[in-house]
């Protein structure tokens, strides 16, 4: 029985194989709408998250499965004191896979190690999100058709914004990869993340101009700044019009670019880039939604 | 009482000058109710200076966890008085409730039952990983 616990949990040919399911189910979607039949999906929300709970549930209704589960962890029994591992092993007994999200780091890898079925990571605190990472690849592999040999810029809050480390952590086993990573001083990537690319041998620059960086780029992946990651107000004025997406920036961006976010957005991608065919990040919100299927799917295959 | 003699028991050598107590504390020699002897200070041909202890107890314990502290140290393992083995502390792949997490966002903060495992994964930098949040490992008190 097997379970998702982080990105780096699936190898290459793991993810190509998902990705691939996930094209057919686009392709032929009658032959997967009663994949799921009386199949049940626990989700599990410890703590509040809308976007991800409604993408999985969506992903087992659309498979012809069920969904029962709570989404606010202050009603449920773990307001009273239950551990995760108890609270896991009776859901257990009412569904045939799991969902969680939890505000502790750590807590679904608990799950996992005490449920019956397969358990599914939807976040733990800032920790591991990797449906997250696995919407983002599948949105790359479907704009560009390959993951490999590809400028990827992202932008933004480059230090605390764990799904770009997931995804530059993700995409590090391709090929050909150059990453510019855009950001103000103050939210520079890790040295842990730098690292990781230097031993991959994956060539990056750093620079905080997003139109400047923005010509070369094939893919770029924005996410919010926010104002308080600033040590004053006055830095954050400053830099925080630099990292907004306008039309007048795009004027130089290649054609085909592709602009994804993990969404939800503030204000750090104009609304009127919505309409450009180059913006993808409500293509990625389906993608998502896509992948839980494939995921779902996968990791019932496996435990037949 | 002549500390010279073990008959059944480890002696610890080479730890660093001024590490020996951590170590004292960390095994819980206090505790003991056999020969233990913390020497500090001993002249050393290497160092200059080092700590030994000297403990007439088989511990049941791995004491390549040792290596976390001082990976310099030389463990004997004596018997009938003679020693049997020596080796140097090599770190072992997986601790656990050996070290406390003290992430604060950590499942382990919560979920007091839960055992405290700590992963190596990285050899040479002595680096250990929490299993469920992947924090580093703090030193050892
Ligand atoms: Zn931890």
């Amino acid at each position: 029985m097997k379970s998702l616990i982080s990105i780096m949990g699936l190898n290459v040919s793991e993810i190509d194989s998902l990705m691939a399911l996930a094209d057919d189910i686009i392709a032929r979607p009658e032959s997967y709408q009663d994949a799921m039949r009386r199949k049940k999906l626990g989700s599990l929300f410890f703590e509040p998250s809308t976007r991800t709970r409604l993408s999985f549930e969506a992903a087992m209704l659309e498979l012809g499965g069920q969904v029962l589960g709570f989404s606010e962890g202050m009603s449920s029994s773990a307001a009273k004191g239950e551990s995760v591992a108890d609270t896991i092993k009776t859901v257990s007994c009412y569904v045939d896979i799991i969902a969680m999200r939890h505000p502790k780091e750590g807590a679904p890898l608990v799950a996992a190690n005490n449920a019956t079925v397969p358990v599914i990571n939807a976040g733990d605190g800032g920790h591991n999100h990797p449906t997250q990472t696995l919407a983002d690849l599948f949105t790359i592999h479907r704009e560009k058709g390959r993951l490999d040999n590809l400028t990827v810029g992202v932008c933004g809050d480059l230090k605390f914004g764990r799904t770009v480390h997931s995804l530059l952590e993700a995409m590090s086993r391709y090929a050909g990869l150059r990453f510019v990573l855009i950001s103000p001083e103050e939210l520079k990537v890790p040295s842990y993340v730098k690292q990781h690319l230097k031993h991959n041998a994956i060539p990056y620059d750093q620079t905080e101009s997003l139109a400047e960086a923005l010509p070369e780029l094939d893919i770029l992946y924005m996410t919010r700044v926010q104002k308080e990651r600033f040590f004053n107000e006055a830095d954050y004025i400053r830099l925080k019009d630099s990292y907004i997406l306008t039309p007048a920036k795009l004027e130089n961006a290649k054609k085909d670019l592709a602009i994804m976010h993990p969404l939800p957005r503030v204000n750090e991608i104009s609304v009127q880039i919505d309409k450009d065919p180059r913006a993808v990040y409500f293509k990625q919100v389906l993608n998502g939604k896509l992948m839980r299927m494939a995921l779902i799917l996968m990791l019932m295959e496996a435990t037949k | 009482m002549n500390i010279d003699t073990i008959k059944n028991g480890i002696v610890i050598d080479h730890i660093k000058a001024g590490q020996g107590m951590r170590i004292y504390d960390f095994l819980n020699l206090g505790e003991l109710d056999c020969v233990v002897a913390l020497i500090k200070n001993a002249s050393s041909s290497k160092t200059g200076k080092k700590d030994i202890i000297k403990v007439d107890r088989v511990l049941d314990i791995d004491l390549n966890v040792l290596g976390f502290i001082d990976p310099n140290i030389t463990i004997n393992i004596i018997k009938d008085g003679e020693r049997v083995h020596k080796y140097h502390p090599e770190l072992p792949e997986k601790m656990t409730n050996i070290l406390r997490c003290n992430n604060p966002r950590c499942i382990t903060t919560t979920e007091q039952e839960l055992p405290h495992v700590f992963i190596l994964t990285d050899r040479e930098k002595d680096e250990y990983r929490c299993v469920y949040c992947e924090s580093r490992a703090p030193a050892l008190k």
